[in-house]
């Protein structure tokens, strides 16, 4: 047979029609996506008994009550606690992505050593015993103060078990890493004389007057936060938000007023000038439980009339009258400060001015109020035995200056150790220990900081994690992550009650890491005498279960304990009133706002740092989800975006997702540009978070850490950390 | 057994309340075992079954507003049951399930041709380009409820049905029919912090988002509340995710094409 075009087509066309028409082609497909979609990578979860553990998260010091879903031996999810006092149920987005902490790929497995530069694994007894040499050679040289401890908190049984031990061994030099806990306790201390921390009585005011407070993005504990302005909102109150660019809070406030960046404290007293003026206060708290109100007259004087205060804030002065009218005339007002997230303490002038605000409402210790929560008092251990040597260098000054000369009320102020680190021919510090916190990345010029942290000769790091600081550390120690371990939580940040948490495990340590409560009474007893006697517990849950005596049992069923029938205490100023003036508040310098550092002519912007609930910026790194859900206006690639307004933008001659270069005193950054109408026009701002060379692949190498760029500014009054901004410069790349 | 009257899983979000945070996005991963991948800047190469999105009124500084809006699937219903993604599917790899008014996905059956996604008028649908894969050890924080996507499917959110289903076997176990309003809850909403996603029977009057939600159902679920709406009402969609919002211009971002009253 021939075969011609004609039948060579027929047979074609119609073999395909005729396989077309069979189940041939779809049995096919059928057969092809079934066969990839069953790659032997694709993981299938093993599946189990289901069961919840009740405890509470250590992310933060938010004290949240958390349900973590187990199945056998896997933790599969971490959920809020319903009916906890502070969240009710509801879960941040760090608290929500903890899984990812347990077994993220940034957890340090096994003690570490430095040795040439490199990582080598170590065993704890050993690790444990060249260090307490070390502390050893320094006692016998009668050094013992050269040792420093830096922590995130200075509460709960682990920072009391860390610095018991500094303080038997003797050094006065446990650091707590600051925040605007150190300027609302100081405000506290000034004007009410309690040892207090400060809590937010949200949910029952009427009107909230923030001062660039990111109620939202992390301020206090941010599921309270959140939940309580829901609830104050609901009922009818409103929010009004001062701040130089739209953040999340001021979006979401019923109204916002822009100010210039750095003279929030000047808007206060201008309220505070206003409301006297007009007597426009609650007259029976200020007559009777308060004092000094004269000499505030004076402070908030003529220099503080609207239309001074127009000029320096940029509100008009009708704005500032009505704001005064609208907070003074409300049932219920509050007024907060603490810039974003609170994690740069401030300027304690400008704390004042917003906590006289509300004593001039009446606001103090009162529903709807700034109520003064007492530490908490539960660790009563017996006062240890101190050999010559540790009385002796507890009696030196403590190396960064706290508690004495100009800084005498200032309990910790670790923005100024990189200082003192650097002066002298050898450092004054020979081994610093740090404990859950990232200094060498999260303190205002963290370039400086790494700098002279490197004149330490030993650094030893409880990191759980391979963060920056625990990269340039000697020793890694590292602790059992916060799903592993028992821990206190002696209170919720920003919650107007005693609050006491406990963290328990929920699964059995991954790795060979031990509890930093157990390494400390470890390394005591490797140093031997008063030191090891200073600790008699067996171990560290030992010590936790008789430190809260009968509160122990309670706590791990409910996994809480709140002080339901609290009542804010009295006044412990001299007068037994809240002062307005008195000698420690006399001795502090005049108001004035902060300059941002930098020279205005070469910098003609001025950058600030702004904090997103979607980035963490202290201790705990970013987990991939955290990093994975954040918005391409703030990353692009491993670019990060800078909010500039578009009147500058075109000034410059930029434009939407162009580059550039951030230039400031600090030094230079390439970055990328995002147009934000809600951003006054001369300021640049940059998330907090990024710009990580420590972690996982997943967060590190991506963006600028603001920190790098950022100068340190001390408020010259208490010494404290009060960085707003920097004069910055943005060129086309 | 008596015939159920169905239900119409439906969720109320207020958003005054929501603060943008992105915890919904979040508890919806881990609950629903979504991957993640070193750069995920491209979010329309991102998988996220709850996305949330930053509404602007457009105006100049200091007249600029901002408004944050969750995004899980809106389960259209449709007219009967025809949402746009179950027609379009030649796999019948996606359905409307009348009894719980969840449009379901089923990634055994998909193929990956797409078609849903180019029909989906809210961007709900995501496609995996990848294979998912955890960095080593992390597969252990997986979910056993719910089925890890292969490569060249699409996947979206599926209104945690998992959790419906561990709460119905819970209810039958104890001898009941009926679930309690807070038995099912999605991830997202039990989440969220600032309780501003509220989740429930819409057919039922005891829950929450049936009161909240108002919705008409003489004319297509239309909600009576002045401050709610739907995204895209206009389109005929029938979506089961009401919005709230005190602000009109929030209110007219769902829909820009609606003309001002």
């Amino acid at each position: 047979m021939k075969i011609d075009r004609r039948c060579f087509l027929s047979f074609v066309i119609g073999g395909a029609a005729g396989t077309a028409l069979s189940p041939l082609p779809w049995k096919l497909t059928d057969d092809l996506s079934i066969w990839s979609q069953n790659w032997p990578w694709t993981p299938i979860p093993p599946k189990g008994e289901t069961t919840y553990v009740t405890s509470t998260c250590t992310l933060c010091p938010g004290g949240c009550g958390i349900s973590v879903r187990r199945v056998e031996e896997r933790v599969v999810k971490v959920e809020g606690l319903k009916g906890h006092p502070v969240n009710d149920g509801g879960v941040c987005i760090l608290g929500a992505s903890g899984i990812q902490l347990l077994y993220g790929p940034s957890r340090v497995q096994a003690p570490m050593k430095k040795v040439d530069g490199a990582w080598r694994s170590i065993s704890w007894d050993q690790a444990i015993a060249e260090i307490a040499s070390t502390l050893k050679e320094l006692r016998a040289k009668g050094q013992p103060q050269s040792v420093a401890w830096i922590s995130d908190t200075d509460r709960g049984t682990t920072a009391e078990l860390c610095r018991r031990f500094l303080t038997v061994y003797g050094s006065p030099n446990f650091i707590r890493t600051p925040s605007m806990q150190d300027a609302y306790e100081m405000a506290l201390y000034l004007t009410q004389g309690n040892r207090a921390m400060a809590g937010f009585d949200l949910a029952q005011a009427t009107f909230v007057l923030s001062f660039s407070s990111g109620l939202i993005e992390g301020w206090g504990s941010p599921p309270y936060l959140f939940r309580a302005k829901s609830v104050m909102r609901q009922k009818g109150g409103r929010m009004s938000q001062v701040e130089a660019r739209l953040s999340k809070t001021a979006a979401k406030a019923d109204q916002w007023i822009p100010i210039k960046p750095g003279t929030e404290g000047a808007l206060a007293l201008g309220l505070i000038h206003v409301m006297l003026k007009e007597g426009l206060y609650k007259k029976d708290f200020v007559e009777t439980r308060t004092g000094g109100v004269e000499a505030l007259r004076k402070i908030a004087g003529d220099a503080y009339a609207p239309e001074g205060v127009s000029r320096t804030t940029g509100i008009e002065a009708k704005a500032i009258i009505d704001l005064a009218r609208a907070f003074a005339g409300a049932k219920k007002p509050l007024a907060i400060c603490g810039r974003g997230s609170g994690r740069v303490p401030g300027f304690v002038q400008e704390y004042l001015a917003v906590h006289f605000l509300n004593a001039l409402v009446g606001g103090i210790n009162t529903s709807g109020g700034v109520i003064a929560v007492p530490e908490p008092d539960y660790i009563e251990w017996p006062e240890p035995e101190m050999d010559a040597v540790a009385s002796k260098g507890m009696q030196q000054p403590r190396v960064d200056g706290a508690g004495n000369g100009r800084y005498a009320m200032t309990r910790y102020l670790l923005n100024r150790l990189p200082e003192a680190l650097a002066a002298g021919a050898a450092s004054p510090v020979q081994v610093l220990f740090v404990s859950s916190s990232n200094p060498a990345y999260s303190l205002v010029d963290s370039q400086s900081t790494a700098k002279a942290f490197k004149r330490i000769p030993l650094i030893v790091s409880f990191s759980s994690y391979m963060d920056e600081t625990a990269a340039m550390a000697h020793y890694i120690l590292p602790n059992h992550a916060y799903l592993e371990r028992f821990e206190d939580v002696p209170a919720a940040l920003g919650f107007p009650k005693p609050i006491i948490g406990l963290s328990k495990p929920v699964v059995s340590p991954l790795f060979k890491t031990r509890h930093t409560g157990d390494v400390v009474m470890q390394l005591a007893k490797a140093v031997g005498g008063t030191i090891a006697g200073a600790f008699r517990w067996e171990s560290y849950e030992a010590c936790l279960k008789q430190t809260l005596g009968d509160k122990w049992d309670a706590l791990r069923k409910n996994g809480y304990w709140v002080d339901a029938k609290f009542a804010p205490g009295a006044f412990e100023t001299k007068s037994k009133k809240f002062e307005f003036a008195n000698a420690d508040i006399a001795k502090l310098p005049a108001y004035a706002s902060l300059k941002a550092p930098g020279d205005e002519t070469s910098f003609p912007l001025t950058l600030m740092a702004y904090d997103s609930m979607r980035l963490t910026a202290g201790y705990i790194g970013s987990p991939p989800f955290l990093v994975k859900v954040l918005e391409d206006t703030i990353l692009k690639k491993s670019d990060v975006l800078v909010e500039i307004n578009p009147a500058t933008a075109r000034d410059l001659g930029l434009s939407d997702g162009s580059s550039a270069v951030l230039s400031t005193p600090k030094g230079n950054a390439s970055v990328k540009v995002f147009l934000f109408e809600g951003i006054m026009p001369g300021l640049v701002s940059m998330v907090r978070g990024l710009g990580h060379t420590a972690y996982d692949r997943f967060l590190a190498g991506k963006g600028v850490n603001t920190n790098d760029l950022m100068g340190s500014v001390e408020d010259p009054g208490t010494g404290l950390e009060a960085a707003w901004g920097i004069r910055a410069k943005l060129t086309k790349a | 057994m008596d015939q159920q009257k169905n239900k119409k899983y439906g969720m109320v979000i207020d958003l005054d309340k929501c603060t943008g945070c992105g915890a919904c996005m979040v508890a919806c991963m881990a609950e629903n075992n979504v991957a993640f991948r070193e750069d995920e800047t491209d979010k329309l190469l991102s998988v996220a079954w709850m996305r949330v999105y930053r509404l602007t009124n457009g105006k100049s500084f200091p007249n600029t507003q901002e408004c944050y809006l969750p995004r899980p699937c809106q389960q259209c219903e449709g007219h009967e049951g025809h949402s746009p993604c179950v027609s379009v599917c030649p796999a019948t790899a996606t359905d409307y399930d009348m009894q719980s008014g969840i449009v379901s996905q089923i990634y055994t059956r998909c193929f990956g041709c797409r078609y849903c996604m180019a029909a989906c008028p809210y961007h709900v649908r995501q496609f995996n380009w990848w294979d998912p894969i955890w960095p080593d050890g992390m597969e252990r924080s997986l979910n056993p409820n719910v089925s890890v996507r292969m490569r060249g499917v699409v996947e979206k959110c599926s209104f945690c049905y998992h959790r419906y289903q561990t709460a119905k076997d819970k209810a039958f176990l104890e001898g009941r029919r009926e679930l309690e309003e807070h038995e099912y809850q999605t991830a997202c909403a039990q989440a969220c912090p600032a309780g501003a996603i509220v989740f429930g029977d819409l057919n039922n009057p005891q829950h929450t988002v049936h009161q909240l939600a108002q919705a008409d159902t003489a004319h297509e679920g239309k909600s009576r509340n002045p401050n709610a709406f739907r995204l895209l009402e206009r389109l005929g969609t029938n979506t089961k995710v009401y919005y709230l919002s005190s602000q009109e211009w929030v209110r007219r971002a769902g829909d820009n094409e609606v003309k001002k009253a």
